[in-house]
């Protein structure tokens, strides 16, 4: 589905040109035994409603970290953000503790790489999908069954009526990660965050969640992050693209430039060392070495020790972010000429 | 071997490459309450080891004069007891029995229940079943009546009560070396050790031995407290050693009946045996939480 | 076919090699595994996964075997059956020749010797309290090599699979990242020199650039110490990528097998097919509109009958229920077989081709 179908699904309501999301110099710091750690340096960016941004990063990069602080979930006392999270006209990271409960499930929601963490082992999918909606929205716990059973029809879980009474165990994987996205969006949220909800499935398993995850954002016209370490299931779902390295977003645009026209060496690495059939046989491209100790980043660009381009200047001073096209952004000193 | 050239490889960063013991180590050092409980720990087993140079005065020496003296008293920094003996030189003689009944038994229950539990576990199946079954037994029992009833069947003494202490011990350690190895058995190196073709006790000597004995000796150094007041109940009724030995539990008894003479230096040995099994269990805490380097 | 041309048979013929350059190094038959459910108060057989059912197989000498299929169908069982870490139930593996674990063939230790095998989990594969040195020594000790020799190997192994043996040999597995301890169970499954490497999801939990790594080095080592694989993997670009030919399983039986180029160019199973549009496409011009699958697959404790794939088949047909499809050679030269009814002629299916025809093309539309 191309960029032209999300435009005419966007709720009518939505107030114009305002975005739903608005991040700016986003930081995350952990205070851990051996002195902090900088997973989040500075991030910044906006998303409209009815859009997919999608997170592209490898381990320790910060995608999950940056999805967990748009709900604040990360345990309060070992963690220091800095910036502002606009969700919706609130900013996420002043709000109180009641207030954030108040936003979490309603306006914001989540699903995870592990369904079976998202559900209690002891009830039932239906009553705890129920639960869910009698919750916030206060309506009968009657209205809250139907609801369940529209929702679990709605993911497309076959025989939904039965499904209501099984308890997680008894589903197999791509069911649960169903069950988990129609709990999710008992609450019809304006953002949905996802965080690597397809990476654990098999491939035909993982197929069909994501053309059911983006037909169903397309038509309650929400908002999406999803982060993932995969530019194919990218390639997919995405709007947007950012790709993260060491807590920063170091390319961000459309994702037909960013696959097509990618402005960072490592972006570029990442897309070259990814197998594809026609380079069989034939050695990959590698990026050399592996992602930086967050713990202690070096000076000037964190990609340097790797980058094939590397000059003395980039580890001097910090990489600006450069916009050679009004919306297609990266964070690399080769582009400055 | 000739090398291979492997572009794209560049070594990564050097870390100073640290041990497991010694990163261990590392970890205590920064946990000051279990630093605290080895020194109070550390304290009280010299003590006792060189009760004769450290005690001030005779142990057994009696007087009808000075009986239940209050502490303070000069010469006496922590009173007498109810024949007149030197409570401090008492405590710490004590020591030596008290320690002695509460770490022996569970040092046995190590040895056997850690061969129990490894067999059982890692060879699985019938065995395990026996050897489960048969320790489940006397699981059932509370620990404090077992002792007593195996005390009283073989009768009062030091070496029966350390004989009794340990049958007591043997069944928590056994279970908890046996959950262990289990989840070790099936992890993937040990099935890898198996892929080289090692037999099964070079299995357990090399792969299992070295996970397995961590947590199952926190979890003893735990069951020493457990040990001393067990032992000091022992002998407190009568079934451990007999006077005038000097032995917490057994001072307990006997000042028992003192207590509203001097309550303070009749509660004495009930705070010696408080604090070696706090401390016990908190270092064995801390161990616990030092022990557990992951990534 | 890339790297078993350039190990020219005159040059580089292996001494290990018992049974010669026609004859494959691996051959399995009917291999059968089906793991009992217990349950009830009694604690008896009330059910069996058929985790592995009359699978067969054979591996060239110095060919890259892919296995591919999704979670359940058996591939990692298979794996574990090779290696004997699983008891089969039924069928025989015969090893350059010799049958393993039978009389006059060879025994399980031995096997052990020249198969090896990589496991996913780079973290739960390396004991936690030894040195990458005694890990990767632990092997050829076994086998009676001398305590320092077996360093030494440890040492140069290490170099090859591009780790600095001054800066490996003593850490411990949590100092590492996770490619560098995969290269290090790479390093240790060739301590023992063996001829045959499995590779069980071993870069499945990489990230990309460190798996381009990874399978740059298992290349290079194949060449080097001319070795034979079978790579287990659920991502079809990778095993694309290194393989010669490849083997489709679904529910614990083969249901496809052929070159890499018949598998990929030419699927015939329609499970082949809809594995392969499941792939990402990797440009967003193109993308998915529709699943090639519904469903998840199904329970191997009770699968279904016939075909066992006809429960998510679009093709599906009367004949499919009640005959279950013989694996079936559709072209000799790819040795390319696949086990569907439409591909079988006078199976009964409509698709398929009347009995007796003259060929074996056009089958599927």
């Amino acid at each position: 589905m191309t960029a032209a179908l999300r435009q005419d699904a966007a709720p009518v309501a939505a107030p114009a040109r305002v975005p739903l999301v608005s991040v700016e110099g986003l930081t995350v710091k952990f205070k851990g035994g051996d002195g902090s750690i900088a997973a989040v340096n500075g991030v910044d960016f906006t998303l409209e409603r009815g859009k997919v941004l999608t997170i592209l990063g490898e381990s320790g990069s910060g995608k999950s970290v940056t999805l967990k602080a748009m709900m604040r979930l990360h345990p309060a006392r070992k963690t220091t953000y800095g910036g502002k999270i606009m969700i919706g006209g609130r900013n996420i990271l002043a709000l109180s503790e009641r207030e954030l409960v108040q936003v979490r499930g309603s306006v914001v929601s989540m699903i995870f790489q592990e369904p079976m963490l998202a559900f209690d082992p002891v009830y039932t999918i239906g009553h705890q999908i129920a639960e869910t909606v009698v919750r916030h929205e206060g309506v009968s716990r009657r209205d809250a069954d139907k609801r369940a059973l529209d929702l679990l029809e709605m993911v497309q879980i076959p025989s939904a009526a039965r499904r209501l009474k099984a308890y997680p165990h008894e589903m197999s994987g791509g069911m649960r990660q169903r069950a988990m996205i129609a709990l999710a969006l008992s609450c019809r949220p304006d953002l949905l965050l996802a965080d690597e909800p397809t990476t654990a499935l098999d491939a035909t398993v993982q197929m069909q969640v994501l053309v059911l995850l983006r037909q169903l954002q397309r038509e309650m016209g929400m908002a999406v992050i999803f982060v993932t370490h995969d530019m194919g299931v990218a390639a997919e779902i995405a709007d947007d693209v950012a790709v993260m390295y060491a807590g920063r977003f170091i390319e961000a645009g459309p994702v037909g430039p960013v696959i097509g026209k990618r402005l960072h060496p490592y972006t570029e690495g990442l897309l070259a060392s990814t197998v594809h059939g026609a380079s069989r046989g034939e050695r990959l491209e590698t990026i050399p070495g592996s992602p930086p100790n967050l713990a202690k980043l070096p000076s000037g660009c964190s990609f340097a020790p790797r980058c094939k381009y590397v000059e003395q200047r980039c580890r001097e001073t910090e990489i600006p972010l450069f916009k050679p096209e009004p919306d297609h952004s990266a964070r690399c000193l080769r582009i400055d000429r | 071997m000739a090398e291979t050239t492997l572009p794209g490889m560049v070594p990564d960063t050097p870390v100073a490459s640290r041990g497991y013991w010694s990163s261990v180590f590392r970890r205590l050092r920064g946990d000051w309450v279990t630093i605290f409980c080895l020194v109070v720990l550390l304290a009280i087993i010299l003590s006792a080891i060189f009760a004769p140079w450290v005690a001030p005065v005779d142990p057994y020496k009696t007087s009808v004069i000075r009986r239940l003296k209050d502490i303070g008293t000069p010469g006496f920094p922590l009173g007498t007891d109810e024949l007149g003996r030197d409570m401090l030189s008492r405590l710490i003689y004590g020591g030596r029995l008290s320690l002695l009944m509460g770490i022996t038994p569970v040092i046995n229950a190590l040895v056997i229940g850690s061969l129990l539990g490894i067999v059982a576990g890692f060879v699985g199946g019938k065995i395990n079943m026996v050897i489960m079954r048969t320790v489940d037994v006397f699981y059932a029992f509370p620990s404090v009546l077992l002792a007593i009833a195996i005390s009283g069947a073989l009768g009062a003494g030091l070496v029966n009560s350390i004989v009794s202490l340990t049958i007591v011990f043997v069944p928590p350690i056994t279970r908890v070396a046996e959950s262990v190895t289990t989840s070790v058995r099936n992890l993937d190196f040990v099935e890898a050790a198996r892929a080289s073709g090692a037999g099964s006790w070079t299995i357990i000597r090399v792969h299992v031995l070295g996970n397995v004995l961590g947590p199952v000796f926190v979890f003893a150094t735990g069951l020493i407290s457990v040990s001393i007041i067990l032992a000091s109940g022992l002998s407190f009724l009568g079934l451990g050693v007999r006077p005038p030995e000097p032995e917490w539990g057994l001072m307990l008894n006997t000042l028992r009946q003192s207590i509203y003479v001097n309550p303070w230096v009749c509660a004495l040995p009930g705070v010696m045996i408080f604090i070696t099994s706090i401390c016990f269990n908190m270092m064995s805490d801390g161990l616990r939480a030092a022990m557990d380097v992951r990534a | 076919m890339a790297y078993a041309a350039t190990t020219t048979p005159a040059k580089n013929r292996d001494p290990r090699d018992r049974g010669g350059e026609a004859q494959p190094l691996l051959m399995v038959k009917g291999l059968l595994k089906y793991f009992p459910v217990l349950g009830g108060v009694l604690n008896r057989k009330v059910a069996s996964v058929q985790a592995v059912d009359d699978v067969s197989f054979d591996v060239a000498k110095g060919e890259t075997l892919g296995v591919v299929g999704e979670s359940g169908c058996g591939k990692s069982t298979t794996a574990r059956l090779l290696m004997r870490l699983i008891e089969p139930d039924a069928g025989s593996v015969i090893f350059d020749g010799e049958g393993v674990g039978e009389q006059h063939g060879l025994s399980v230790r031995d096997m052990r010797r020249s198969m090896q095998m990589v496991f996913q989990d780079s973290y739960a594969s390396l004991n936690p309290r030894l040195t990458i040195e005694e890990t990767i020594a632990f092997g050829p000790k076994v086998h009676g090599v001398s305590g320092k020799e077996a360093r030494d190997r440890a040492r140069a192994l290490l170099g090859k699979v591009g780790l600095d043996p001054n800066l490996f040999v003593r850490r411990y597995p949590h100092e590492l990242s996770g490619g560098q301890r995969q290269r290090i169970n790479i390093a240790r499954a060739l301590a023992l020199e063996p001829r045959l490497v499995i590779f069980d999801e071993a870069v499945s939990a990489l990230d990309k650039s460190v798996e381009a790594q990874v399978l740059n080095l298992l290349n290079d080592l194949k060449r080097d110490m001319s070795l034979t694989y079978i790579f287990i993997s659920h991502d079809l670009n990778v095993v694309r990528y290194i393989s010669d030919r490849v083997l489709v399983m679904y529910l614990g039986k083969v249901v496809e097998t052929g070159t890499v180029e018949a598998i990929y160019g030419n699927p015939r199973h329609p499970y082949t097919r809809a594995l392969l549009s499941s792939m990402p496409s990797m440009d967003p011009g193109k993308r998915t509109t529709a699943p090639a699958l519904t469903g998840d697959p199904p329970n191997p404790i009770n699968p279904p009958s016939g075909c066992r794939f006809r429960t998510r088949c679009a093709f599906a047909e009367g004949v499919c229920a009640t005959v279950e499809p013989r694996l079936e050679i559709v072209a000799d030269a790819e040795r390319h077989a696949a086990a569907c009814h439409m591909e079988i002629a006078g199976s009964g299916h409509t698709k398929a081709i009347p009995q007796l025809a003259p060929q074996l093309s056009g089958a599927v539309a």
